[in-house]
């Protein structure tokens, strides 16, 4: 008797020997198969930002050529530079022009004539008259300036300098210009500021992202002041207050749904309710922000519940227990200790809300926007419809400008993902 | 967050919603309409805002049919000032502008887009007719007998036309909903549908079943829809030299070291081949103006004056840099005083 249970044990113990090589083996393999995920992840990521930055590189960096400027007031037709009439009529392209011909003498004929002012960008004209405006001494002197090229000479030039060059939109004679300009050390790539200081155009070379971040900037603003409150109130009361009966599960189950209705059926009703109801104009921060709100109230509402819920019932005990009244353990209590969960997922909601680009086509944000925005009532688009936008145009130096406009959105998203993180673990409190 | 601003917060809510729900005055022009025609409208509305000074138009691509539909709802600051069009107002448009009290129009013909069908320069280039088109993308070719119809049976380019290379057909163009899909139909495919007697002789006979004919294209793989976007259509040739796409001449001169446009009747897609319209598939563009905001809505003469200016749609004018291909002299000085001079629409023109 004494010896079966000793062969039995000795038994389990063969088996458990045999099947232990077999399941650390299992073991192994269950570790690389999450090891495989994450690497396909990352490998997703790398290739996705090589592209991007290897197309979107270029365009933080733009051509420049150097031209003898003379501020003829003749030539212009302004006398008084404060005078905004005479301003207005000024001829300023006249400016760029004579410094062009000044610069390569021996062009005449109509033709010619017309693929030399296309060296430089026929916003020019006016880049000197901003030029003159800050200051007024130069009016009658003459100077060498930096002038912004056009978009075919950068990509021409860029793609020269890279050695392949693409001259397909280029004449004869431009090229020669380009190379005897690049003899003399008057061409030259410098550090592309436009493309944020200035707003869309329809000309590559004098794009920007401005008016697009600002016009995000404003309807995140709004999103934030209307979806952050209305959603703490919501889950605060659905949390605390509310009676669980069938019709608040009838409400939770609707919240839960809704964070998973697609962006687009927002930007219907938005359009619905905002423009065709309410008569607010399309294409403002104002609709944007609301529709964006409906958006991510539903993420705000379960990541506040989950906050409040993960708040130990030990503490509204205790606080009840001193005498507290219902909502003085919410405000005083409950809500200082969940706010950084709700917090987070405010900036979660936010994070997503300045990727959106769906919903705002309905309401008439996707639209072509030169004046940067200064308020909730001017016309104003966003970050991903810039993108959208530029990647739909057939000029090519706009190619590239997507790409930085997208490493510009990009890198909004990664600071606000780090901020989320960062909130979280420095005022997370463990129980 | 406690009581004393989230109150506030919420009286915000309801103040921003009633504030705006009374319509504010506009202080800039609003555009809606054709994607085809928004490069084009872009260009003025930049130039017109730098050199005046005054707020830069704004400009939406909602497609033909939806800046019309837009358009056409009303008067007043509400609605668009202005709607762009890559094909000319449908009578039934017209009608329903006129039912919703737009009753003063005023038509501009700016100029035309060629329509191109190009491979990959890496391919050899292909000369193609309107009814090779016809007969190697519509749905249901005519068969054997005549008045008889059968679905397309053609794989390569050889059976359709024997001069043609024996490759598959693979044509990679834009979906249902584009307004260049519509014009690639009615002028490429029709175009050649009209070639074939018997066909054409149904026009007269039977309308509808002649656009059926004539207008739809095949659904099993030969033509894929690739989009709106017409970068991606280049880029995809790039990659597949055996395919073909259809975009607009723009991408092609913007493109040229990529893709290069097949010849139709043994015209090749260029710049003057269009504007003499020796070029079979072009289009007209346009822009409607609706004439009681002239006057309200600052700076819509302006805009005018520059859109029809001979350095915006002229021969040399900078929209033709853009791939705008401009109107003929005569046409265009009438047409533009026309437009100076905010004449509208009768109402007595042959619509379709």
């Amino acid at each position: 008797m004494t010896k079966k249970p000793m062969t039995d044990s000795s038994n389990h113990l063969d088996k458990i020997k045999k099947s232990l090589s077999r399941r650390n083996r299992a073991e192994k393999r269950f570790r690389w198969y999450g090891r495989m995920a994450v690497f396909v992840g990352l490998a997703a990521v790398m290739v996705l930002f090589t592209d991007i930055i290897s197309k979107g590189h270029g365009a933080f960096r733009i051509t420049y050529v150097e031209l003898q400027v003379t501020y003829d007031q003749d030539m212009i037709g302004v006398e008084n530079l404060t005078d905004p009439a005479q301003l207005a009529l000024g001829d300023w392209e006249a400016l760029s022009k004579a410094a062009l011909r000044n610069e390569f003498g021996d062009v005449s004929g109509r033709r010619d004539k017309r693929k030399l002012y296309g060296l430089i960008s026929s916003g020019a004209g006016y880049d000197l008259k901003d030029r003159l405006l800050a200051n007024p001494l130069l009016l009658g002197e003459t100077e060498n300036v930096w002038i912004l090229a056009d978009d075919d000479i950068d990509t021409y030039y860029k793609s020269w300098l890279d050695g392949e060059p693409y001259a397909a939109r280029m004449s004869a004679k431009q090229i020669q210009w380009i190379d005897e300009l690049h003899a003399q050390g008057k061409i030259r790539l410098q550090f592309n500021s436009n493309l944020f200081t200035r707003g869309d155009s329809r000309e590559p070379e004098q794009a920007g992202i401005r008016g697009a971040v600002m016009g995000s900037l404003l309807v995140l603003i709004l999103t934030l002041m209307l979806s952050f409150p209305i959603g703490v109130s919501a889950a605060i009361y659905l949390e605390e207050f509310a009676p669980r009966n069938r019709w608040t599960d009838f409400i939770e189950v609707n919240i839960n749904n809704l964070a998973a209705v697609p962006s687009i059926i927002f930007g219907l009703l938005g359009l619905a309710i905002f423009i065709n109801f309410f008569h607010v104009p399309r294409s403002v921060p104002i609709v944007g922000g609301l529709v964006l709100t409906l958006m991510t109230l539903p993420t705000i509402i379960i990541t506040s519940r989950a906050a409040i819920k993960s708040v130990p019932p030990s503490i509204r005990e205790a606080a009840m227990g001193m005498g507290a009244s219902k909502s003085q353990v919410v405000l005083h209590h409950v809500l200082p200790l969940s706010l950084p969960g709700m917090l987070t997922g405010a900036i979660i909601g936010m994070a997503q809300a300045l990727g959106e680009s769906a919903p705002l086509l309905m309401i008439g944000m996707v639209a072509f926007i030169v004046d940067i925005p200064a308020g909730f009532s001017d016309p104003a688009t966003v970050l991903p419809v810039q993108i959208f936008l530029w990647a739909d145009s057939p000029e090519r130096a706009f190619i590239e400008k997507t790409s930085a406009a997208i490493m510009v959105l990009l890198s909004f998203l990664i600071v606000m993902n780090t901020v989320a993180v960062w909130l979280r673990k420095r005022l997370e409190r463990r129980w | 967050m406690t009581q004393r601003t989230l109150i506030p917060a919420i009286l915000f809510t309801l103040a921003s919603m009633t504030a705006t729900s009374s319509a504010m005055a506009r202080d800039s022009i609003e555009v809606v309409g054709s994607s085809t025609v928004y490069p084009f409208s872009t260009v003025v509305a930049e130039r017109y805002g730098r050199a005046s000074g005054k707020a830069t138009p704004k400009i939406e691509a909602t497609g033909s049919g939806g800046g019309m539909k837009l358009f056409c709802s009303g008067v007043g600051t509400n609605y668009p000032d202005i709607t762009n069009s890559s094909r000319r107002i449908k009578a039934s448009e017209f009608k329903k502008c006129q039912s919703n009290g737009v009753t003063d129009i005023i038509e501009v013909q700016i100029g035309y887009d060629g329509i191109v069908i190009a491979n990959s320069v890496n391919a050899e280039p292909m000369m193609l007719s309107r009814k090779d088109l016809f007969l190697a993308l519509a749905a249901k070719v005519p068969g054997a007998t005549e008045g008889e119809l059968i679905d397309n049976p053609y794989s390569t380019w050889q059976e359709v036309n024997a001069a043609l290379p024996n490759i598959a057909i693979e044509v990679l163009g834009p979906p249902p909903t584009s307004g260049t899909r519509d014009a690639f139909a009615e002028l490429g495919l029709e175009g050649g549908c009209k070639k074939i007697a018997w066909i054409k002789a149904l026009k007269k006979t039977d309308k509808n079943r002649y656009k059926a004919v004539c207008h739809t294209i095949r659904e099993d793989g030969r033509y894929i829809e690739a989009g709106e976007n017409d970068n991606l259509i280049v880029q995809k040739l790039e990659a597949n030299p055996a395919a073909l796409g259809v975009f607009g001449f723009s991408f092609l001169d913007q493109n040229a070291d990529k893709v290069q446009g097949a010849q139709i009747e043994s015209v090749e897609p260029t710049f003057e081949s269009i504007a003499d319209k020796s070029y079979p598939i072009s289009r007209p563009l346009f822009f409607y103006v609706k004439k009681a905001h002239v006057g309200v809505v600052p700076g819509m003469q302006g805009y005018l004056n520059e859109f029809t200016s001979e350095k915006a749609w002229g021969e040399e004018g900078y929209l033709a840099e853009k791939g705008m291909i401009p109107l003929p002299t005569k046409i265009r000085a009438a047409m533009g005083a026309n437009t100076r001079g905010l004449v509208p629409m009768t109402g007595k023109e042959e619509l379709n």
